[in-house]
């Protein structure tokens, strides 16, 4: 591919979708490789516009914006890392459009650099196909498996350590939203409900990580709820098999990943007498989304929970959004003194 | 037990036969109109793709006419059809529509899930239940064949319309058919009385490849009839997507020699994974009529579809590596046919122009 020796590359990370899930892990896995890495820069108007201008216009925005990620870093990087999640457990998928993500960028980047793009399958043989990934890193960094496989062991304690932190940082109906997302700008605690002293409104605020901590795409909406008064509970405040035992009640198991934490974390909250309502935030023309929320909203209905539905895109006003938010909490605040 | 199903272009015909067979009282939902899409679009999310919308404009049709029982098929991911079910039933529950729904899927633990299901319905002794799938097999295959005629005649026929009654009349008879030796002789003659229509003299044609999701090529309500319309335009239409492709693909898992989808073999580099549904089909696809020589391919999707919007994304590539245009319709209730007809005109003319000057 190229004439430096593999392992000098400069290897581009976009910030954006898996990134908010997985990045620690990678990031740990190429520093113990000695593999120089180059994250983008948080999500900004530039970077927006100009994956909105590449992607085609029927994708979901949180593609679009990582299509402006890898535009990005085209020109400043030796190789594109865009790893090909097909599925990370078994049974079960991430999203077709994360799938096909390798060869969508390819067709789009004018002078796009070389891509590493290991499928991740985990579908059949979980072990397996984790070790098929890193081989085929290794294999493409030129590095020896034995390494690879040490680094992988490495980035999987990071990365356990990391979701641990996420949990705690929350002290879930505490203190706000988790810190230690990757992005190290994790929403601050609300601020003004301890001077108020009474018991602020818990507001449960489900959706894709990359919209809830790309504070320029998902329009901030944890810190939003914290300024007016609320208190934030996130999926990833939640120990996963809360979640998981949540999800048996469904009459079919789930085969979106992503998805399934979603609704696990829905009817996990809806079921808390602490929760007073619950926000989805999504992309439009998220498919998954699509049917999960749907689901998710039929039964917080069924069980008099207030849900309420904010679906993004390029259009989307924070005026418009800030309203809605605001008629939200104080619809919840009437109810809760009714 | 009365039981429904949704609607799929020709598959009604099919599936009336398969589960008459099996010994089932079957209530076929009313032709898909555009009353059956507003009924489902007024229940269904917003932001689901279109299938569920029509479908659920089906179920709810049948209701109408004393269904109470859906047979349907399912699946496990990645694409949204796998979770259709279960959202409808959530839907038809919350406005008090009661039906019991069988969903045919891959299992999820052992295979006796499935057969459980075939057991729960067959109400025939079984020699006779597969004799009735057999047959519903063969009118599936003379459906197939009758409509690739069809297809190749509407751009040569002299007065357009022609060849689509005379497969509206065959479409009638074999859904009544009883045996094998009427299917063919139906066939036989559909084929004489098409053969006589007459035609106009030698001209030269466009020819268009359909790729895409398989719901909308194959529903001409959604798809606005877009094989006619090409067709009236001058071009012949040629697919890969067939029903009894599909029927052998995925519930016969391939075991019949029928010339199958091999996109593994002909969408890389462009796409180099399956991505659900029809999506890594119609890149190879693509390809395919390339070399065969096809003039242009038209990609149909409905809208928010997830493979067909990544197969859209790697089109450019296609496109410039094969020297095919490529264009993308995505289809949902909004679609207008003025606006269709506007954009087939354009396509085809452009078409001929590329044509024209390639042989000029």
């Amino acid at each position: 591919m190229k004439s430096v020796k593999n392992k000098q590359w400069r290897l581009g990370v976009p910030r954006a979708l898996l990134y908010y899930y997985y990045g620690p892990w990678w990031e740990a896995f190429f520093q113990a490789l000695g593999v120089e890495t180059v994250v983008s820069p948080p999500t900004g108007r530039e970077i927006m516009d100009r994956g909105v201008g590449l992607a085609v216009a029927e994708a979901c925005l949180p593609v679009k914006v990582y299509y402006g990620h890898a535009a990005w870093l085209a020109p400043r990087v030796d190789v594109l890392f865009v790893p090909r999640l097909v599925s990370v457990e078994h049974k079960a998928f991430i999203c077709p459009k994360l799938m096909g993500l390798p060869d969508m960028l390819r067709a789009a980047i004018k002078d796009c650099p070389p891509v590493l793009a290991p499928t991740v399958d985990l579908a059949r043989r979980p072990d397996e196909g984790l070790q098929a990934a890193i081989r085929a890193i290794a294999r493409a960094l030129d590095v020896r498996v034995g390494e690879a496989a040490a680094a992988g062991e490495t980035a999987g304690a990071r990365y356990r350590e990391w979701l641990a932190r996420q949990r705690e940082a929350g002290a879930w109906l505490g203190n706000g939203p988790p810190g230690g997302c990757p992005a190290g700008r994790s929403p601050s605690p609300g601020e003004g409900q301890a001077a108020r002293g009474a018991v602020p409104l818990t507001v449960g605020v489900i959706g894709h990580s990359y919209l809830l901590y790309d504070r320029y795409l998902g329009l901030d909406i944890p810190n939003k709820i914290a300024r007016l008064g609320g208190r934030v509970v996130l999926p990833e405040n939640l120990a996963p098999e809360a979640g998981e035992r949540a999800c048996h009640q469904l009459p079919k198991r789930l085969y979106w990943t992503l998805g399934r934490k979603i609704m696990g974390t829905a009817l996990y909250l809806m079921e808390q007498a602490s929760i007073d309502g619950l926000i989805h935030l999504t992309a439009f023309g998220c498919g998954p989304d699509s049917l999960v929320g749907d689901l998710a909203e039929r039964y917080a209905h069924r069980r008099s929970k207030p849900f309420l539905l904010l679906t993004l895109d390029e259009h989307t006003g924070e005026a418009g959004l800030n309203t809605r938010l605001e008629a939200f909490m104080d619809m919840l605040k009437r109810r809760r003194t009714a | 037990m009365k039981v429904t199903f949704p609607h799929m272009g020709h598959l009604w015909l099919v599936l009336q036969t398969a589960l008459e067979g099996i010994g089932l009282e079957v209530v076929v939902p009313p032709p898909c109109t555009r009353r059956t899409l507003e009924l489902g679009v007024r229940h269904a999310p917003e932001s689901a793709c279109l299938p569920l919308k029509v479908n659920l404009g089906n179920f709810l049709e049948a209701k109408e006419l004393g269904a109470d029982t859906i047979v349907m098929a399912g699946g496990v991911g990645p694409c949204r059809i796998g979770y259709y079910a279960q959202v409808q039933r959530e839907i038809l529950r919350d406005i008090d529509c009661e039906y019991e729904m069988v969903v045919f899927e891959p299992p999820d633990v052992h295979f006796s899930e499935v057969w459980d299901k075939v057991k729960y319905l067959n109400r025939r002794p079984w020699q006779e239940g597969v004799g009735g799938v057999i047959l519903a097999w063969q009118k599936a295959c003379a459906v197939d064949a009758l409509e690739q005629e069809v297809q190749r005649l509407r751009p040569r026929e002299e007065r357009p319309g022609q060849a689509d009654a005379v497969f509206r009349r065959a479409l009638q008879g074999l859904a009544a058919a009883g045996n094998r030796r009427e299917i063919n002789r139906l066939v036989k003659e559909s084929r004489a009385e098409l053969a006589a229509i007459p035609r106009q003299p030698e001209v030269s044609l466009l020819k268009i490849g359909i790729v895409g999701e398989i719901y909308t090529v194959l529903e001409p309500l959604v798809n606005l009839n877009i094989e006619r319309r090409l067709g009236a335009l001058g071009a012949e239409v040629v697919r890969g997507l067939f029903l009894s492709r599909w029927i052998n693909d995925n519930l016969f898992r391939g075991l019949l020699p029928l010339p199958g989808h091999h996109p593994e073999k002909t969408a890389p580099p462009f796409l180099n994974h399956f991505v659900g549904g029809h999506g890594w089909e119609s890149v190879g696809d693509t390809v395919t009529f390339a070399r065969q020589g096809c003039d242009g391919v038209i990609q149909l999707a409905p809208l928010t579809c997830m493979p067909e919007i990544v197969a859209h994304s790697v089109m450019p590539a296609v496109q410039q590596a094969k020297g095919i245009p490529v264009m993308t319709i995505y289809l949902d209730e909004q679609t207008g046919e003025a606006g269709l007809q506007t954009r087939l005109e354009a396509f085809v003319d452009m078409l001929r122009r590329h044509k024209n000057k390639i042989v000029g």
